[in-house]
């Protein structure tokens, strides 16, 4: 379980640029449920991510995993629960280490990364088994190096790296932003399929309302740091992309766009 | 002459070493080096001067090239301090450190037995005793490259290895970046002081300015010992960095060869730099000003 309770962030205090993004902002998420979040620029999505991964922190409230307060956790101990993968596929690998060596520091991930030999020779059959359903070929490219591989290869090789180990939440980023629309819908049904067989949870920031509605099990649709909109179970399965477009509408004139 | 060159180069070629991990892996401007270097040659040469045994002298070397490291990093990861300023503080303030251990601005290396002139040297038979210092100098920064090239196939190699190439997989792993850049920087500044030793015993003097310059030399090795075998990928980086160290040393020899005076040095070594620069087109790699 995810929780951020009572959060307030206001971004440059005490300048002209000053903006108060959240205030009094709570959610919990609820164990093994796949959230899906959209909403305009700068509604505060990908804030969210980020003060519960802890690239940003914040001026008031708590966050909890597990019911554990993580609120002044450092961001990189709190992946040691957490998998994520981010809009651009150049963030997720490293671009002049191969695929294998890739894997092999997803795969040792809740490890110490002392002195033994970076690559286990004996786990190679099994990367090989993990990319091969895939169909992208990547498992005969192994000595490859990832910066030559498409940004749709690159996504995918950053989705099975980050859900590798055994993790408690997976956080995506508009993962799909970047692709073309084939690879998009390629990566989204992967994502699908890892977040089922693993039963993350998940929390996934996307613009495109039709994932939203057809993957997941509860979506919010956030604006001006507040949730505008939040429904699960049966509610969402009966939403449509279009009650989705004309909340949107609805909301962008208010503002005047 | 040739024998210099190769000497001298496979002697800079250890410092090579160390710089192709903060610049090439880490992306790392880390100017710590222009102190560490005379650092480790001031470490050696007084132990030396004090009787010890010179082989151990490069131990205590190595750990003083570590402990600079050591320094810039915790400035430029604990105080937040640019990456490029940590090194100059560093830098700046060894040079006072450097004086203190050698007493004096200049060491020399009297008589005494040395890393190349001791009882086993004399004992070499008489066909091998004028390579015996290229065969030590060989042997020394042979060490140093396989023990590099081991730590980079390990865990923490590779780690080292996702710092400069991609931050963010690092933190994502659960790891601190932070202390797998001051990893980097001590094992670089490790081999810039043993590479500094070496240069000390060799020439048998340590002087307070020999560090003059010696980024701009590493990273000139690094770069066109990168350039040049780009496309032969089997060719391992460290062994490019080598290579590149005796080819600019080369390069320099050439430069004074054609009669330039020795007084133009550094200023060869810095239009050299300059040339292999903009001949390879690649400019140092944009510097993150954020830690």
């Amino acid at each position: 379980m995810f929780e951020v309770r009572h959060i307030d962030k206001t971004y440059s205090p005490g300048t002209v640029q000053q903006t108060c993004l959240f205030s009094d902002f709570s959610l919990a998420i609820q164990p093994r449920s796949f959230v899906s979040v959209v909403g305009s620029n700068g509604s505060g999505k990908t804030s969210l991510l980020n003060i519960l991964c802890g690239s940003i922190g914040v001026d008031q409230g708590t966050i909890l995993m597990n019911g554990e307060d993580i609120t002044h956790l450092k961001e990189f101990r709190r992946y040691r629960r957490i998998g994520r993968v981010y809009q651009n596929p150049a963030l997720g690998t490293c671009p002049s280490m191969t695929i294998l060596e890739n894997l092999a520091m997803a795969d040792n991930k809740g490890h110490s990364f002392n002195l033994h030999p970076g690559v286990n020779r004996k786990r190679i059959s099994a990367y090989r088994d993990l990319l091969s359903p895939l169909g992208l070929g990547l498992e005969d490219k192994l000595s490859v190096p990832v910066g030559m591989l498409s940004g749709g290869q690159r996504q995918v090789l950053a989705l099975v790296m980050a859900t590798m180990t055994p993790l408690d939440f997976l956080i995506l980023d508009e993962h799909t932003a970047a692709l073309d629309p084939k690879t998009a819908e390629t990566v989204m049904h992967l994502t699908d399929q890892v977040v089922r067989e693993k039963k993350l949870t998940t929390l996934m920031v996307t613009h495109n309302l039709r994932h939203a509605v057809e993957y997941g099990d509860r979506i919010l649709m956030m604006h001006q740091g507040q949730i505008v909109l939040d429904k699960d179970g049966e509610e969402k399965k009966a939403l449509q992309v279009d009650d989705l477009l004309g909340l949107f509408n609805s909301i962008s004139i208010e503002c005047g766009n | 002459m040739l024998m210099s060159i190769l000497e001298q180069g496979l002697i800079y070629g250890i410092l090579a070493l160390g710089l192709l991990i903060t610049y090439r892996i880490l992306d790392f401007p880390d100017l710590t080096v222009d102190s560490s270097f005379p650092l480790g040659a001031a470490v050696s040469a007084v132990l030396t001067v004090q009787g010890m045994a010179p082989v151990l002298t490069l131990f205590f070397a190595v750990l003083a090239g570590c402990l600079a490291g050591l320094i810039t990093g915790l400035i430029h990861v604990k105080c937040k301090v640019r990456d490029l300023l940590s090194g100059i503080i560093t830098m700046t303030g060894l040079y006072s450190v450097n004086l203190n251990i050698a007493g004096k601005a200049n060491v020399p290396l009297f008589g005494g037995d040395t890393l190349f002139r001791n009882a086993l040297t004399k004992s070499l038979p008489a066909f091998l005793s004028p390579f015996s210092t290229l065969l030590i100098i060989l042997i020394i920064s042979m060490l140093a490259k396989l023990a590099l090239d081991w730590f980079l196939s390990t865990k923490a190699g590779f780690l080292l290895r996702a710092a400069g190439d991609n931050p963010s997989v690092v933190t994502t792993l659960a790891q601190d970046q932070g202390r797998v850049k001051i990893l980097g920087l001590m094992i670089a500044n490790s081999l810039v002081a043993l590479s500094g030793a070496v240069m000390c015993q060799q020439q048998r003097y340590f002087d307070i300015s020999m560090g003059t310059g010696a980024m701009v030399i590493g990273l000139a090795s690094v770069i066109i010992g990168t350039n040049l075998f780009r496309r032969f990928t089997f060719i391992k980086s460290t062994s490019m960095a080598v290579i590149g160290s005796i080819l600019y040393k080369a390069c320099v020899a050439l430069a004074l060869q054609m009669g330039l005076d020795a007084s133009f040095m550094k200023l060869i070594t810095a239009v050299l730099f300059l040339i292999i620069l903009v001949s390879s087109q690649i400019r140092p790699k944009k510097v993150s000003l954020h830690v």
